[in-house]
């Protein structure tokens, strides 16, 4: 076991709640570098809420948090500039043209470079890791829904981020793109051994690209482990198997 | 610099840019010929230079629907995603939502000299008259727009919000001398910075004979640097601290769920 410095996300006890509501119940996890870890769970258990109380934009009602060892909701801007966000959907700066708008917003990652990290990175070798050379000059808005998702990606990671949050990354996509986007992710952890927590209600894509797997129902997490082990441990012959499986046993509990 | 740019390179955007002003231009041909009373003024020689400040009070407008548009889409929350992204953006939106408005009165201001025939533009006087009224005139209302549009949650917010300052701008002088209304009216119409820079503006524009149709047969300088100087210290005080409660409360859900609604009054 690591020692709670070491690991790139801490969390300890987290609650949320909205007025009543509570959404996430006593949530405990870490996470190690360079692993990748998985979200998984119905619509509404909290898998946003973690990861948008993780990115400092959510205050959380309780609990310990701490990313890349700060507090994510005290996080200064030296911070931001090793976090890199992408997402459930954005349109923004659809007038701009991409490789216009990567060198821009790369601009703000000058500052914080290291000599470990050089920041930003270059637009036009992003635009080519991302497959996006043929509409480098193009205006955001003449972008399909998967070069757009592409886009958001490139800029996620324009600052070279240690961690990196995807919240469901690939919804919309067709397979093709979403191949792609696999390719890219993998990409992004074997060179660059860039952490990364994704949210997915895409249970192939979380056994493909997940080191760790971690499941949350009705604001607990219900199992966690690599997606191998849930299978075995569950018994089931997929991981698809072990999700409804728990999923649907906590959902009754919940009944009452 | 570059949001500048895809405004004038944008078909919807270039438009909206020159249907005002050559609307106004068109009102002010008409109106060319007709005197105020028996000042022998033209109405159309006061009036340029009182659109022109109407102008630039618009710049209240436009940044807060820019504010609002831009939650609504994400572009706030790509700021806050990004190291000094917030700052960064207010910047370039202050700067652009400037620009804009000069680049506006240069489309109005050139054709209207060719129209107009009587404005005092001979001297340097009048200039930079033109210049620190329309300067001062930003700082005030600028930081009102920021906090409206950060009031304001929804497009649909917005088009309320323009409905008393379109009122505003009625009663404020801009079209008809102010002292041709009503009291009262006058009275409302004085508070509010969109009388004092069509004010500066005419002082800045017109022969100084032209003061008789004003309140008080004086330009009021004093008092134009005060009103805008009370409102740009208002709006610079507030603006931060609202702006930053609305940058606290922008996370990817509000972003998502802002969608939804706006999807919803489509269908």
């Amino acid at each position: 076991m690591l020692k709670a410095e070491e690991d790139v996300v801490a969390v300890q006890g987290l609650r949320m709640r909205y007025g009543a509501t509570e959404v996430l119940r006593d949530v405990t996890f870490r996470i190690q570098p360079g692993e990748v870890l998985a979200v998984l769970g119905p619509n509404g258990a909290g898998k946003t809420t973690t990861i948008e109380i993780l990115e400092g934009f959510r205050m959380r009602s309780a609990g310990a948090v701490e990313v890349l060892g700060v507090d994510p909701a005290y996080g200064d801007e030296a911070w931001r500039a090793r976090v890199g966000v992408v997402l459930q959907s954005w349109r923004d700066h659809s007038k701009w043209r991409v490789r216009e708008l990567l060198a821009h917003l790369g601009g703000y990652y000058a500052p914080y470079a290291t000599a470990a990290i050089p920041r930003p990175w270059d637009a036009d070798e992003l635009i080519e890791l991302v497959g996006l050379t043929g509409q480098a000059e193009q205006k955001l808005k003449t972008l399909s829904g998967g070069q757009r998702r592409r886009l958001d990606v490139a800029i996620g990671i324009v600052g070279r981020p240690e961690l990196l949050f995807l919240d469901e990354p690939t919804t919309g996509f067709d397979p093709v793109a979403r191949h792609e986007f696999h390719a890219l992710v993998r990409r992004l952890t074997d060179e660059l051994r860039t952490t990364i927590l994704l949210t997915t209600h895409d249970l192939d894509e979380a056994s493909k690209l997940a080191d760790r797997v971690l499941i949350l129902s009705g604001g607990r997490i219900i199992a966690s482990g690599t997606p191998a082990a849930l299978t075995t441990q569950i018994a089931g012959a997929s991981l698809e198997d072990a999700y409804l499986t728990l999923v649907r046993s906590s959902e009754k509990g919940q009944d009452r | 610099m570059i949001e500048l740019r895809q405004s004038f390179t944008n078909g919807a955007d270039l438009v909206s840019h020159f249907l005002w002003p050559t609307l106004m231009l068109v009102a002010l041909f008409f109106l060319r010929d007709r005197e105020f009373g028996s000042t022998g003024f033209a109405l159309g020689l006061l009036a340029l230079p009182s659109i022109l400040g109407m102008n630039a009070a618009m710049g209240m407008v436009s940044m807060s629907q820019l504010l609002t548009a831009d939650r609504e889409d994400g572009t706030l929350l790509r700021a806050k995603a990004t190291p000094n992204g917030m700052r960064g953006y207010l910047i370039g939106r202050v700067v652009s939502v400037a620009l804009g408005l000069l680049a506006d009165l240069a489309i109005l201001l050139i054709p209207g000299l060719l129209i107009i025939d009587g404005l005092a533009i001979g001297d340097v006087g009048s200039w930079l008259t033109l210049l620190w009224v329309l300067v001062l005139g930003l700082i005030a209302t600028l930081p009102i727009g920021a906090v409206l549009g950060s009031l304001f949650t929804s497009a649909r917010g917005q088009g309320l919000v323009q409905l008393p300052v379109l009122g505003l701008i009625a009663i404020s002088g801009i079209f008809y001398p102010i002292t041709a209304l009503p009291g009262w009216v006058q009275w409302i119409a004085q508070l509010s910075p969109i009388y004092w820079m069509g004010l500066g503006m005419r002082s800045a524009l017109l022969p100084a004979e032209a003061v008789a149709v004003e309140i008080g047969d004086s330009w009021r300088h004093w008092e134009t640097v005060a009103v805008l100087g009370v409102w740009a210290i208002l709006g610079l005080l507030i603006a931060p601290v609202v702006l930053r409660r609305m940058a606290r409360r922008e996370s990817g859900s509000t972003v998502a769920s802002r969608r939804e609604r706006a999807l919803q009054r489509v269908g």
